[in-house]
């Protein structure tokens, strides 16, 4: 068995991002990760395959010295799923952005989440067309000034955790592009998952949208703006962590221990593994400045992958069929002859 | 009146009514009942794109045209001999397919007032259509149906729906065909699950054949021995079946496991369905999520390690079109079987023709060369399909092949090959080697790159959309991109040295050679044959291949004045041909009814042109 470092992972092309783009630091994480990835697997780097579609993000397979294919629009995850069903072995990891995944990919996205085909989906949400120079994207907020949005977007973001758990996705987690550590941690949690595991990484675009998610990713504020969720733990937060999430009725709040009589029995533990979608869709819904940011993983349930499901029926439509040859297939049905 | 048993050579049978009467069903017990008693067969289902379209209407009939002859035949037949027709809106639909001499047996009970208004008819139907001399015959089938069940413990709904077995039965006795068959077809099908249905169904075709023989209406009944065809076992066999079984065939020999992503698509979607029964040879498919889905997981798949396949027809062929290019990029093994109907847009969809070549060999972004083939009719299909497939997996390159809706629904008897008998199929799987691996290096005489699959160590490597070079590097130096676009049309130019050289039927030169491709083969061929007959010399070349032309094209061509290009579409191989082989006398014979062309019409063409 090969141990690896990251130094195994990064091939010799030039990494051709603008500086300061956050897409480097998802780089930088996945060759942290994939070492730790194989070691855990028991399998060699041979056996880990990078999928892309089109966009910024989508040239991270060039940089990554594995098995890669930089496919066409959106289509990605179509690609990657053909792969994953054709070779169930392999560790497939899918980089794909918020335009290529849920704009013109949207349609593969969902049902490779229906499906639960066993992927990691990197998803690198800039909330922005960056390779085309700055258009407005699926997840732009209301009212984004950009170059074909003008006057502003009158439509309605999606917001990618939504969309991953409306659809039954059964994992779904979420990093800041500055958090490396974060985003390593989650790539682990994904690669354990068996099925189509959604990372969400919140990135930054230095160039066509600067700081579009600096209200909760700059440091002196990240800790009070953001929440980190763990199976079991409290959904504590803040610098203090004092603050901490409650539950209010239907609604979540927030609420801080030491006020009102709060005590931490009050604040809710998180619960991953929960098949229940309820509290996990509220949580990948908040927004600050009502609620922190919930990161780290927010959804993580077992349920049967695809290409497992149709392997084993593979096996046992054979073990009850009595063709097991093309020539006894020809020879089989209503047949005669002629002599 | 003397009965008479006439020795037959050919008869064509059409079955018409509702597209609820089970003529489809009807049709094909026929066929593979002669197809087993040893006649040459030919079907051809000719049925509307709604699946129950306002009952006893026109736009709702449904048809199956069946020709057995005793000798091989090659098409579904121009003219029918009978006709049989479940209403009047069926008769109306198909009066034009009546030979002069053809028989007519409808169902007197739908004859009634209401049916003939639905139909269109405002007094005597047979008069209306002109075809008042042929012999009809009016049998009160509803009626004779409920008398022969009226014992049966069936109820009046599922005693009705037997009507077809009645007519069946009726059929049979004209063509002397026995019940045997027709009897082990029902207890095959009905003993296990619905074993009260066994005894009712064999007694309504019996009565059938009996009612037909007992009633003096039927002047005559023919007879049609079996063929003399070449030794050995044979099944029946519609193209779209044969198109997955030459799949599979191929994936087997070249030790590849088959994957199909596919989405439904009339007349494509019963290749998937059969590749999805065959899981116990190791074939996965995936009804995806949509038509670029499917050709999306197949590159996966072929990127992988598995002979990557989709199945489509026009429109789904235009929404693949981006990815096409894609497997052109990364040089990846992959089929793509278009079987066509008519355009464009949604078009015809249950009709037949061939006017998706153009589509087929240009309709993709930038320069975009793959291999195009075609099946020449339903059991070619399967040697088309592992030809497909060979090619692709030896030449690192995406094949289509073009089968059409008269092919994938019709059917012919097969005769069983062996799968010895098929070449070997050796995909260029790269080797471990010292050194990085570089994708895109070319073996010096074929131009192929070598196939490295996931899971190999040390032949990691990236492929994409993006123009690379040799060593698989992003390039946008134009040096490079011109090299890189003259390398994958050689690439595919080359496939021609593996292909057989295109041969011409009869006179080897002259004045004219008939030309055509694809599933007009058997009609072309009836034509020249009943032009022979009559003393003509006719010249006859058919391509199976046409991106690249088989070798010797050119030369064949050569030595004819002038060529006579047949297709079932306003010209699009008389251009290719035009476009790649300048200096020749092209003049074209066109259709484009969303029908397949008659014998008859093409002969009286080719008179012309002679």
């Amino acid at each position: 068995m090969k141990t690896y470092t990251l130094k195994d992972f990064k091939s010799d092309q030039q990494v051709r991002w603008c500086p300061g783009c956050g897409d480097y630091a998802v780089l930088a994480a996945l060759q942290r990760a994939l070492p730790k990835v194989c070691q855990e697997q028991g399998i060699g780097k041979e056996q880990v395959v990078v999928v892309s579609g089109i966009g910024c993000s989508s040239r991270l397979p060039y940089y990554m010295n594995t098995y890669g294919f930089h496919s066409i629009h959106g289509r990605a995850t179509a690609i990657a799923t053909g792969l994953k069903v054709a070779n169930p072995s392999l560790s497939v990891w899918q980089a794909t952005g918020d335009g290529d995944a849920l704009a013109i990919g949207g349609n593969h996205f969902i049902h490779a989440i229906r499906r639960n085909i066993d992927l990691n989906i990197m998803l690198f949400n800039n909330r922005i067309y960056g390779m085309t120079k700055g258009q407005y994207s699926p997840t732009s907020r209301l009212g984004t000034v950009t170059k074909t949005s003008p006057y502003g977007t009158v439509e309605e973001p999606f917001n990618p955790g939504s969309l991953v758990l409306g659809s039954k996705g059964t994992f779904f987690a979420r990093s800041l592009d500055v958090d490396v550590l974060l985003c390593e941690e989650i790539m682990l949690e994904a690669s354990r998952h068996k099925g189509t595991s959604v990372m969400e990484f919140l990135t930054n675009c230095v160039i066509f949208n600067n700081g579009t998610h600096s209200d909760i990713s700059a440091p002196q504020t990240r800790a009070d703006r953001t929440i980190v969720l763990r199976d079991g733990q409290k959904m504590l937060f803040g610098s203090d962590r004092r603050k901490g999430l409650a539950l209010d009725g239907w609604r979540l709040k927030v609420v801080t221990i030491g006020e009102d009589g709060v005590t931490e029995d009050d604040i809710l533990t998180h619960h991953a593994h929960e098949d229940n979608l309820g509290l996990q869709m509220m949580l990948a819904d908040m927004r600050w400045p009502e609620f922190p940011v919930a990161l780290g993983v927010i959804r993580d349930v077992p349920a049967p992958t695809y290409e497992e499901s149709v392997r084993v029926q593979c096996e046992e439509v054979a073990a009850r069929s009595r063709v097991h040859t093309v020539d006894e297939l020809l020879g089989s049905g209503a047949v005669w002859e002629v002599k | 009146m003397q009965h008479k048993v006439i020795d037959s050579q050919d008869v064509v049978i059409r079955f018409a009514g509702d597209s609820g009467d089970g003529m489809q069903l009807t049709g094909s017990l026929f066929a593979n009942m002669s197809a087993v008693f040893g006649n040459g067969l030919s079907t051809f289902p000719d049925y509307p794109a709604e699946i129950r379209a306002p009952k006893g209407t026109v736009s709702g009939v449904s048809g199956f045209q069946v020709h057995i002859g005793s000798h091989k035949v090659s098409t579904p037949g121009d003219y029918c001999d009978l006709l049989v027709a479940m209403n009047p809106a069926a008769l109306k639909a198909n009066a034009k397919w009546l030979g002069r001499t053809a028989m007519i047996l409808v169902n007197g009970d739908a004859f009634d007032e209401a049916g003939l208004a639905k139909a269109g008819f405002s007094g005597d139907p047979f008069e209306e259509l002109g075809v008042e001399d042929r012999t009809i015959i009016v049998a009160p089938i509803n009626k004779l149906t409920q008398d022969s069940l009226a014992d049966s413990g069936l109820d009046p709904q599922s005693i009705l729906k037997c009507r077809n077995m009645f007519t069946l039965g009726m059929a049979c006795y004209i063509y002397s065909r026995p019940l045997d068959y027709i009897y082990s077809y029902i207890e095959g099908k009905f003993a296990k699950k619905h074993p009260e249905m066994v005894s009712p169904n064999k007694k309504v075709v019996t009565d059938g054949f009996n009612y037909a023989a007992a009633i003096q209406a039927i002047p005559n009944t023919y007879k049609v021995e079996p063929a003399q065809l070449e030794k050995g076992r044979y099944r029946n066999i519609t193209g779209n079946q044969a198109v997955a079984w030459g799949l599979i065939a191929a994936a087997s020999k070249a030790g590849v496991p088959l994957f199909c992503g596919s989405y439904p698509i009339t007349p494509a979607t019963s290749i998937l369905e059969e590749l999805a029964i065959h899981k116990n040879l190791g074939v996965k498919t995936m009804q995806t999520e949509d038509e670029i889905a499917g050709i999306c997981t197949a590159i996966g798949a072929s990127f992988a390690g598995s002979l990557g396949v989709t199945t489509t027809s026009g429109p789904g062929l235009s929404l693949k079109s981006e990815a096409l290019g894609l497997a052109v990029m990364t040089e990846l093994p992959l089929v793509v079987v278009d079987v066509q109907r008519g355009g464009p847009c949604t078009g015809l969809p249950t009709k037949t023709e061939q006017s998706d070549l153009s589509e087929a060999l240009y309709g993709r972004n930038g320069e975009s060369p793959l291999v195009v083939m075609a099946a020449s009719s339903p059991a070619d299909c399967f040697d088309k399909a592992f030809l497909a497939a060979k090619i692709a997996l030896e030449h690192m390159t995406p094949v289509l092949l073009l089968s059409e809706g008269f092919l994938g629904n019709g059917s012919e008897p097969w005769r069983i090959p062996e799968m010895a008998d098929y070449p070997a199929i050796c995909p260029p799987l790269a080797q471990p080697q010292e050194g990085p691996f570089h994708p895109f290096e070319r073996n010096a005489d074929t131009l192929v790159r070598s196939w490295a699959v996931p899971g190999r160590e040390g032949l990691e490597h990236r492929v994409g959309g993006l123009e690379k070079n040799h060593f698989g590097v992003l390039s946008n130096d134009p040096d490079n991109h011109a090299l890189m676009v003259r390398e994958r049309a050689e690439k595919v130019a080359r496939v021609a040295a593996d292909l057989p050289p295109l041969t011409v039927d009869g006179p080897q030169e002259g004045d004219l050679l008939v030309v055509g491709w694809g599933g007009t083969a058997g009609h072309i061929h009836t034509a020249v044959e009943t032009l022979r007959a009559e003393g003509l010399s006719v010249s006859y070349a058919h391509f199976s291949f046409i991106n690249p032309l088989p070798p010797g094209t050119d030369a064949a061509l050569s030595r004819f004045r002038r060529i006579l290009v047949c297709e079932l579409n306003s010209g699009q191989l008389a251009a290719w041909l035009r476009s790649s082989l300048p200096g020749h006398e092209y003049i074209q014979y066109n259709k484009v009814q969303g029908q397949t062309f008659l014998s008859v019409e093409l002969a009286d063409a080719i008179r012309r042109a002679l």
